[in-house]
């Protein structure tokens, strides 16, 4: 089999990158994003990228680097309160936003991933979110029809992986990555460390290799966003 | 004298019940689990893929991958489990929470909530909350009553974009406690010091 193991971000989005592409990319603020990927899709130019996302990083770490070089068309994302560039971007129309609620976010990809094309949810029914969406009323509730994300990339972090793909996360750092790595048409995956195949338990594989293609591993900077402690 | 920031969050607390599974907004919501009365047990959910929430850590327990909703540093407790935002949302979506305590900008006296957007002036996002609103048994707001310009937070209609229609059961604010009905809010207490007629005054929307 040909590996799946590349040397850098670059090597492994190689081929892989072009103008007016769909991203997907875990990470919920700064924890657990894949911040080698994001950096290297910077330095690979790209443009017109609409990328599905939680939040979009702040000013100069994250997602948010690919805003301040103008590579991203439009965000699909839950919250965007951390990022003044984004804030000013979308306010004057150079930025496309379509929110989505956290949880339809989630679900869109995790459907998208699943080969599930649309499911309803009750989530915004009776807001903006609900509007020029199909409406169904289920046991007497009524719901909104909301569609899978499938991605042409998906970007994940993860803790550890293997040769083979499989992927373990680590604390809150898991958040959307599991979610997004299964919604790209290819998914690359950076990780902390590499490890030999046979050294993670199959029974606490959280991203079974199958949905990854392509794995490198870090140094991460993995930048904390809220440093907020209590007095011992 | 109005009730203060963390007088209405203790006043929420109170709304706990032993064996619980509640999301705390962000905000006063936040402040909440400072005040859980003694032998009630509750589990804390932080929606970014938590369940069993621990207090914030000491310098030396800091870990980037261990974070709140808030994105604030956080611990683990013995309970804890993590997981994907899917199966977070599926906790919530799916009922399983039994209370949400949130933050507002206004609420109806329908319930309506409006807590994620300013049109034109402020765009922060939903992130989780509409899902909330959506999912969770009980909702509880807790909010000032009045905004920075002295207009009442409680309205007859709400005037921003909403985040859920007829969702909120009960709204602490600094001047009292108010539970949504038929017809529109009641008064369930109201702050020491604070008359009625002030409430009254203070408020836009029907009290019943």
């Amino acid at each position: 089999m040909k590996t799946k193991v590349y040397d850098s971000a670059a090597a492994a989005l190689d081929g892989l990158l072009t103008d007016g592409m769909t991203i997907a990319a875990g990470g919920f603020g700064l924890c657990g994003i894949p911040e080698l990927l994001i950096a290297a899709i910077r330095d690979a130019g790209v443009k017109e990228l609409t990328v599905a996302s939680n939040n979009a990083g702040v000013d100069d770490f994250g997602l948010g680097v690919l805003l301040q070089t103008r590579q991203v068309k439009k965000m699909i994302s839950s919250y965007v309160g951390e990022n003044a560039e984004f804030m000013r971007q979308y306010l004057s129309g150079e930025l496309e936003l379509e929110f989505n609620p956290q949880g339809t976010l989630a679900e869109r990809m995790r459907a998208g991933g699943a080969g599930i094309p649309g499911f309803f949810t009750k989530t915004g029914v009776g807001t903006v979110i609900a509007e020029g969406k199909e409406h169904k009323d289920f046991d007497g509730q009524t719901y909104i029809l909301e569609r899978g994300i499938v991605a042409d990339l998906a970007i994940v972090k993860a803790w550890k992986g293997d040769a083979q793909g499989n992927l373990i996360y680590r604390k809150t750092a898991r958040n959307f990555n599991p979610n997004a790595a299964t919604c790209g048409r290819i998914c690359v995956a950076e990780v902390e460390e590499i490890v030999p195949v046979g050294s993670l338990d199959p029974d606490c594989i959280h991203t079974p290799g199958i949905f990854v293609h392509r794995i490198i591993q870090g140094p991460h900077e993995k930048r904390i966003e809220q440093r907020t402690v209590r007095t011992a | 004298m109005p009730w203060d920031r963390n007088q209405m969050a203790a006043l929420a607390a109170r709304e706990l019940k032993d064996g619980m599974y509640v999301n705390l907004g962000i905000g006063i919501p936040t402040l909440v689990s400072n005040y859980i009365p003694d032998g009630v047990d509750v589990t804390l959910q932080s929606e970014n893929g938590m369940l069993g929430m621990g207090p914030f850590p000491t310098e030396d327990e800091i870990d980037a991958d261990l974070i709140n909703a808030g994105k604030q540093t956080i611990t683990e407790l013995d309970r804890t489990s993590y997981f994907s935002s899917a199966d977070s949302f599926a906790m919530i979506r799916g009922g399983k929470i039994d209370m949400a305590i949130l933050g507002a900008m206004e609420v109806s006296e329908k319930g309506d909530l409006a807590n994620w957007m300013i049109p034109k002036k402020l765009v922060k996002g939903m992130g989780g909350a509409m899902d909330l609103v959506a999912g969770v048994k009980r909702v509880v707001v807790v909010m000032d009553h009045a905004s920075k310009h002295g207009e009442s937070k409680l309205l007859k209609e709400c005037t921003l974009p909403l985040t859920g229609l007829a969702v909120v059961d009960r709204i602490i604010t600094n001047l009292g406690v108010f539970d949504v009905v038929e017809g529109g809010l009641k008064i369930v207490e109201i702050a020491d010091g604070v008359t009625e007629d002030e409430v009254r005054k203070a408020t836009e929307a029907t009290l019943v």
